[in-house]
């Protein structure tokens, strides 16, 4: 069993919502307890989908950073759906 | 024209130790417009580890249909939503002109077509279940639908599907 952590960047830019979800949550099924997965999203509904996201799958957010026109969305995966 | 009744797919919350919450949805109407959010909610709804099945009755059967499933249409009479008078919506041609406007700007926003949400769902676990009086009705058979329709039922399974859950109907 691999123990590495990784550090994923998901890009999201230019697809709305669902787009930056699901592409999170496609990560997400092929990460490992640990992993931390950056979302890059320019969808403005996509802060707030992904930290009710994070809630309610167990999962952490670490950070939200607004970059020039798009904005990473970091989240750590805490919890894995078996 | 008799519809056969396929296997009613697993009915019961698989026991995972911990109850999972359930998301139905109900499409009773065959327009572009209505379909495209109901895959939207089901595909969240399956990423936030929702139980998600959708239900297709009446019209909704379009967003299942092999010949209707790549060219659903949004309506241009009976829809105030359309910027144009309504009375406009009328004149033939003006369904498909609508229709051209809104799927253009559903590719501009990125947004994936009808086949492809149905895709997507079904890659995120979505179960799809056909209405078997809307069938029996139009008379479609189960070899006319998607290959992936996951069964046929009635509105009783259906609303077993979605005790206990959240439910919507579009």
């Amino acid at each position: 069993m691999s123990t590495v952590e990784q550090h994923k960047v998901v890009d999201s830019r230019g697809s709305f919502c669902p787009g930056p979800i699901t592409d999170l949550f496609k990560a997400y099924r092929s990460s490992q307890l640990g992993d931390v997965i950056e979302l890059l999203a320019t969808d403005p509904a996509a802060k707030a989908d992904v930290t009710a996201w994070a809630q309610k799958s167990g999962n952490q957010l670490l950070d939200i950073v607004d970059e020039q026109g798009y904005t990473r969305i970091i989240v750590k995966i805490t919890k894995k759906r078996s | 024209m008799r519809i056969e009744l396929a296997q009613v797919t697993q009915l019961k919350t698989e026991a995972k130790g911990e109850q999972t919450e359930r998301l139905l949805i109900i499409l009773s109407k065959g327009t572009m417009d209505m379909a495209a959010p109901a895959f939207m909610i089901a595909t969240t709804g399956a990423t936030m580890g929702k139980e998600v099945h959708m239900f297709f009755t009446f019209w909704g059967m379009n967003a299942i249909n092999k010949k209707t499933v790549n060219s659903m249409k949004v309506a241009s009479v009976g829809n105030p939503g359309v910027p144009m008078p309504n009375i406009l919506g009328m004149i033939p041609g003006m369904t498909a002109m609508v229709t051209r406007m809104m799927n253009g700007k559903a590719k501009k926003a990125k947004m994936p077509s009808i086949p492809d949400m149905i895709k997507m769902a079904k890659d995120l676990g979505v179960k799809l279940h056909a209405c078997s009086t809307t069938m029996e009705m139009m008379g479609t058979t189960k070899d006319l639908l998607i290959p992936e329709v996951d069964d046929v039922v009635g509105a009783a399974t259906m609303l077993s599907l979605g005790e206990g859950g959240q439910i919507i109907f579009i």
